[in-house]
C-alpha cells in the first residue's frame, strides 16, 4: 500500500464464524472478505498486519487451542495472536496451546485464508456454503475490520460472550450477572462456577455476537507486555518441524534443475542416462524444469548432476545487467511514464528555483535467500493431493498443488509447518505446483522436493532492479521549491500475477501502487511534487521482497533529501525537521532519534568516522535510524552502531518488536553491503552464499531500539526495520567522506577512491 | 558399502554410498532432522555438528571420512527436560526467529565454549561464522556471554 493513510482506508469485511469444531467443542474465528484489491502482499505478515487469520477451539476437556493455519517464520505471530485472544477470552497466555492445524479445502475456505494475498476477492456465498457444510454458523451480515489485531480480540471476546451466555442459560440467570476469568464463568450471587470446557458444547448452539464490545487499551493486562515466544523452545532443541523435515513412510526425494536462461525452457534431457543409477526411480518434467526422483536426496542430487539437459535460451542470450541498465537509463528520459502524483507544477517551479539539483540512483535485483531452501512434500492418491510445506500464503500453495496434480482446489489437504524464513519468497505457487506434478507421476508415494541453494538463488522472484532520477529546486534559503522523481522498474504486481495466476491476477502494472510506496507519500512539505514511473517488461521474475517498494524508495528519497540538506549547507536533522510540520508522528520519531543517538549538528566527524540518518514511514509505522560507521585507512567499512526509533502504535509484544527491528536492519544491511543479483548472457551470475554474501556475526552493528509508546492504531513491524538502513548508511558515508553513494551494493564501491 | 558411525553415543551401521555427506546420513537415514541443510557448500553453517568434539559442516563431510568418529548433533545436547546451558541462554535471550539456522548456531557455540569457556567478542566473531538470515546475531552474542557465565 502506498501510504499508511491509504492503508488504513482499505478495510476488510469479515464474517464471524462460530460453532461445532471438527472433533468436538466450540470453534470461533473469522472469514475475511476483502472489499477491494490491494497489494498487501508480504507486509501483511507483520505482527499487526492484516494476516492474523486464526481460530480458537475450546474442547470439552477444557483445552484452549489456537489454530493458526499460517506458518510462524520467526515474527512471533503465534505468540501475538495468542496474547490478543487471551486478553479478551480472559485466560492466561499459558492456558493457550498453539497448533498448526491441517487445513483441508473446506475448512480453509470457511476461514478464508487468502487474506494477505493481493487481489483476492472471495465471496460471501462461498463462506456461507462451506460453513453450512461444516457445522458452523456465520454471523449475520459482515463487519468491517481493519486488521487482524482487532479481529483476534473480537474472536476472544465473542468466544467469551458465547460461553457466558451458555452458562447463564444453564443457570437460568442474566448473562450480565456472570463474570469470566481464568477460563471459567462464575455467577457471583450464587457462587456457581463452570469451566470453559464444561460450557464448550452448549456454547456451540449460541449465535456468535456480531459486534462484541472490546476492552479499551487502558484495561489490557497482557497486550503490550513482553512475553516469551511460544515457538522458541522447540527451536533450540532441533525438534521444530520445518517443511524440509517432514518424513513420511516410503517417502522419495526429488532434486530439480530449472532452465538456466531467463525466459527459456528445457528443450530435452536424456533420462536413460540416469535411470539405472543407484536409487533413481523416475525423471519427471515439471513446470520450469526437470526433477530426478530417488530413494534418498543425495542419490537424486547426484543423478540430476549426471542428467544431460539441453536448454532453450528464450532468445535472451544478450540479456545482461549492463544491457538492462542501459534500457533503464533510456527509459529515464524517453520511457512511457505513468503519473503517480502531480501536486502543483514542478517543472515551472524548478525553472524559478535558485538552485536545481539532479541525481540518478540505481539499485540491483536482490534475492530473498531464505535460510531454508524451497521445499515441499506431496502425496497424490486418486483425485486427492496432500502437501506439507511452510508457506506465507496457504491459498497460493493450495492452488499450486491443485494445478500441479490436476485436481480441484478442494481436493487439497495442506499441512503447514514452520518455515525457515519467508521475506516474501514463500508466497509463490512454484514449489507446491512442482511437488504435486512429481507426486502425480509417482501416484501413491510421497515425494519431498528440495531445491538446492543454487536453484534458490537462480530462480527467485527477485526484488526488482530500480533506477530513479530526481530533480529538486531550492530557494535562496535552501528550502525545497519542487521535487520530481521518475522511477524505472518492473511491476511486482504484474509479474506476480503473470507467473502465478494469469487469468485472475493478470495486470499491466500501471496500477501497482506498491512500486512507488514510500516515494509518492513522503511526509515532507513539498510545494510542487511529482512522481511518475516507467514500468519495464523484462524476462526476469520479480516479486515481493521484505518491505516491497519501500526497500528501494526509502534509499532514494532519504539519500536525496540528505543531498538537499548538504546543498543548502544545513544539518540533515534540522533540514528534515523543518519539513515535517505536517507530520507530527514523524517529527516525534525524528526528535527522539536525535536525542537517543546523541545527534550533534555542530560536531565534525572524527577522521574515519561518519554518521547518517534516515526516516521512513511504512505499513502504518514510522521509523528512524542513525548509523555510525568507521572507515579504516585501507578503505574497510565497519558499521558500528544503529540507533532505531519506531512508532508502531499500540504494541502487542515489545520484545518481538525489538527482535524484528534487529532482523529488518540486518536484512537491509546485507543488501546494502553485498546484495546484488546480476545477469550475464541471459543467466543469473550468483548461485550460493559465497557469491551472494550476507552479513555475518562479525559485521553485526550494535542495534539499539526505542519504541515510542502510544495508543495509536497498530502498524506493521516485521518489514519496517529494513527500509531506513541503506540510506542512513549511505548518508553516514557521505558524512565521513564527502562522497555520495547513489548505487548499491557498497561492496562495489572503492572507499579509498571516494 | 557398509559404514559404521557413532552418533550421539549410539553405534549405527549403514549400507550407503561412501560419498554421501554426513548431513544427509543424519537427516535421511537416521531421522535426525535437527541438523539443517542451508547451502551444501560449507558456507552457511546450518549443518554444523561436532565430530570428535570439533564443530564441522556436515554437508561437505562424506560419510566415508567420518567412520569411527564420535558425532554429536543438536538432538544430544539436552538431557531429557534439562537443557544444555547454551540452549537455556538461547531461550532466556529469545534468540531464534524462524529458527532454521539455530541448530547450527548452537552447535557452533557449544564447541566454542568447550574450547574457550570465556570467549571475548573477538573470539565470538572469529568462531561464529554461520549465517542467520533473520539477523539474530546481537542476541547470539549476548546468549554466548550468558552461557559462558552459567
Ligand atoms: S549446509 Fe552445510 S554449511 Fe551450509
Ligand atoms: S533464525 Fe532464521 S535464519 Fe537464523
Amino acid at each position: 500500500m502506498s501510504s499508511h493513510s491509504k492503508a488504513l482506508k482499505i478495510t476488510k469485511r469479515a464474517l464471524l464464524v462460530g460453532g461445532l469444531a471438527v472433533g468436538g467443542g466450540l470453534v470461533v474465528g473469522y472469514a475475511y472478505l476483502r472489499d477491494k484489491p490491494g497489494t498487501a502482499g508480504f507486509e501483511a505478515v507483520g505482527i499487526s498486519g492484516t494476516a492474523l487469520n486464526a481460530w480458537v477451539k475450546i474442547t470439552p476437556d477444557g483445552r484452549i487451542i489456537l489454530a493458526v493455519p499460517r506458518a510462524e517464520m520467526g515474527q512471533g505471530v503465534y505468540t501475538a495472536i495468542a496474547m490478543l485472544i487471551a486478553e479478551e477470552l480472559e485466560v492466561n497466555l499459558g492456558q493457550i496451546e498453539v497448533e498448526h492445524p491441517d487445513v483441508d479445502g473446506k475448512y480453509a475456505n470457511a476461514f478464508i485464508l487468502t487474506e494477505p494475498m493481493p487481489h483476492f476477492r472471495p465471496l460471501i456465498w462461498l463462506v456461507e456454503r462451506v460453513a453450512a457444510a461444516l457445522p458452523l454458523i456465520v454471523t449475520g451480515g459482515s463487519t468491517t475490520i481493519r486488521d487482524g489485531w482487532e479481529a483476534m480480540r473480537r474472536v476472544g471476546a465473542s468466544a467469551r460472550i458465547m460461553l457466558v451466555q451458555a452458562a447463564a442459560m444453564r443457570w437460568d440467570v442474566a448473562p450480565e450477572d456472570c463474570g469470566a476469568a481464568q477460563g471459567s464463568v462464575t455467577h457471583a450471587k450464587s457462587g456457581r462456577s463452570l469451566s470453559y470446557g464444561e460450557l464448550a458444547e452448549a456454547a456451540t448452539r449460541i449465535k456468535p455476537p456480531s459486534d462484541p464490545q472490546l476492552k479499551p487499551p487502558s484495561a489490557f493486562r497482557l497486550v503490550g507486555t513482553p512475553a516469551p515466544r511460544v515457538d522458541i523452545p522447540a527451536k533450540v532443541t532441533g525438534r521444530a518441524q520445518f517443511g524440509i523435515d517432514v518424513v513420511l513412510p516410503g517417502m522419495l526425494y526429488a532434486a530439480i534443475r530449472q532452465c538456466l536462461f531467463r525466459g527459456g525452457h528445457i528443450l530435452s534431457y536424456d533420462a536413460d542416462v540416469v535411470l539405472g543409477l543407484p536409487g533413481v526411480e523416475a525423471v519427471v518434467p515439471v513446470h520450469g524444469g526437470v526433477a530426478v526422483v530417488a530413494k534418498t536426496y543425495w542419490q537424486a542430487k547426484k543423478a540430476l548432476e549426471a542428467l544431460p539437459i539441453e536448454f532453450d535460451d528464450g532468445g535472451n542470450r544478450e540479456l545482461s545487467s549492463k544491457s538492462i541498465s542501459e534500457l533503464y537509463r533510456q527509459a529515464l528520459d524517453e520511457g512511457d511514464a505513468v503519473s503517480v502524483r502531480a501536486d502543483g507544477n514542478a517543472e515551472r517551479a524548478l525553472e524559478k528555483s535558485a538552485t536545481v539539483l539532479e541525481a540518478v540512483y540505481e539499485l540491483p535485483f536482490l534475492a530473498h535467500a531464505c535460510m531454508e531452501p524451497m521445499n515441499c512434500t506431496a502425496l497424490v492418491k486418486g483425485d486427492a493431493v496432500e502437501i506439507w510445506l511452510g508457506t506465507q500464503a496457504p491459498t497460493m500453495a493450495n492452488w499450486g498443488a491443485a494445478e500441479g496434480a490436476g485436481v480441484e482446489t478442494d481436493k487439497v489437504t495442506m499441512h503447514v509447518t514452520f518455515m525457515g524464513g519467508g521475506f516474501g519468497r514463500r508466497q509463490e505457487m512454484d514449489i507446491s505446483r512442482q511437488a504435486a506434478q512429481i507426486a502425480r507421476a509417482l501416484e501413491g508415494r510421497p515425494v519431498k522436493l528440495i531445491w538446492s541453494r543454487e536453484e534458490d538463488i537462480q530462480h527467485d522472484s527477485y526484488r526488482p532492479a530500480v533506477m530513479a532520477k530526481f530533480k529538486a529546486g531550492l530557494d535562496e534559503t535552501g528550502a525545497v521549491t519542487a521535487w520530481t522523481n521518475r522511477l524505472v522498474l518492473q511491476s511486482v504486481e504484474a509479474d506476480y500475477g503473470k507467473r502465478n495466476l494469469p487469468e485472475i491476477l493478470g495486470s499491466d502494472g500501471d496500477a501497482d501502487i506498491a512500486m512507488t510506496q514510500g516515494a509518492d507519500d513522503m511526509p515532507y512539505a513539498l510545494p510542487h511534487y511529482t512522481v511518475d514511473k516507467v514500468i519495464m517488461k523484462l524476462p526476469m521474475d520479480v516479486g515481493y521482497w521484505r518491505s516491497v517498494g519501500h526497500s528501494h524508495n526509502a534509499f532514494f528519497t532519504e539519500c536525496f533529501i540528505d543531498e538537499l540538506a548538504a546543498a543548502s549547507g544545513q544539518d540533515p536533522f534540522a533540514y528534515r525537521r523543518a519539513l515535517l510540520s505536517q507530520a507530527p508522528r514523524q517529527l516525534h520519531v525524528l526528535d527522539l532519534l536525535a536525542e537517543k543517538a546523541g545527534w550533534d549538528a555542530r560536531a565534525k566527524p572524527a577522521a574515519g568516522r561518519g554518521r547518517g540518518m534516515a526516516l521512513h514511514a511504512c505499513f502504518g509505522s514510522f521509523v528512524g535510524q542513525v548509523v555510525d560507521i568507521s572507515l579504516s585507512v585501507q578503505g574497510e567499512l565497519s558499521v558500528d552502531r544503529v540507533v532505531c526509533v519506531i512508532d508502531c502504535g499500540m504494541t502487542v509484544n515489545p520484545d518481538t518488536i525489538e527482535a524484528q527491528i534487529e532482523s529488518g536492519i540486518v536484512y537491509g544491511l546485507s543488501a546494502a553491503l553485498y546484495g546484488e543479483i546480476t545477469l550475464q548472457a541471459g543467466q543469473v551470475v550468483q548461485s550460493n552464499f559465497p557469491d551472494y554474501e550476507v552479513v555475518k556475526l562479525a559485521a553485526m552493528p550494535v542495534v539499539e531500539t526505542h519504541i515510542i509508546p502510544n495508543t495509536n492504531y497498530p502498524g506493521g513491524v516485521g518489514e519496517t526495520g529494513t527500509p531506513p538502513i541503506a540510506p542512513a548508511l549511505a548518508n553516514a558515508i557521505f558524512n565521513a567522506t564527502g562522497k555520495r553513494i547513489r548505487k548499491l551494493p557498497l561492496q562495489n564501491a572503492d572507499f579509498l577512491s571516494l | 558399502m557398509a559404514y559404521t558411525l557413532k552418533v550421539n553415543g549410539d553405534t549405527k551401521t549403514l549400507n550407503i554410498e561412501g560419498d554421501t555427506p554426513l548431513l544427509w546420513v543424519l537427516r535421511d537415514h537416521l531421522g535426525l532432522t535437527g541438523t539443517k541443510f542451508g547451502c551444501g557448500v560449507a558456507s552457511c553453517g546450518a549443518c554444523t555438528v561436532q565430530v570428535d568434539g570439533v564443530a564441522m559442516r556436515s554437508c561437505v563431510l562424506p560419510v566415508e571420512a567420518v567412520t569411527g568418529a564420535e558425532i554429536r548433533t543438536i538432538e544430544d545436547l539436552a538431557h531429557g527436560e534439562i537443557l544444555h546451558k547454551v540452549q537455556q541462554a538461547w531461550i532466556d535471550n529469545q534468540v531464534p526467529q524462524c529458527g532454521y539456522c539455530q541448530s547450527g548456531m548452537i552447535m557452533a557455540a557449544v564447541a566454542l565454549l568447550e574450547e574457550n569457556p570465556q570467549p571475548t567478542d573477538e573470539d565470538i566473531d572469529g568462531a561464529i561464522t554461520n549465517i542467520c538470515r533473520c539477523g539474530t546475531y546481537q542476541r547470539i552474542r549476548k546468549a554466548i556471554h550468558q552461557a559462558a557465565k552459567a
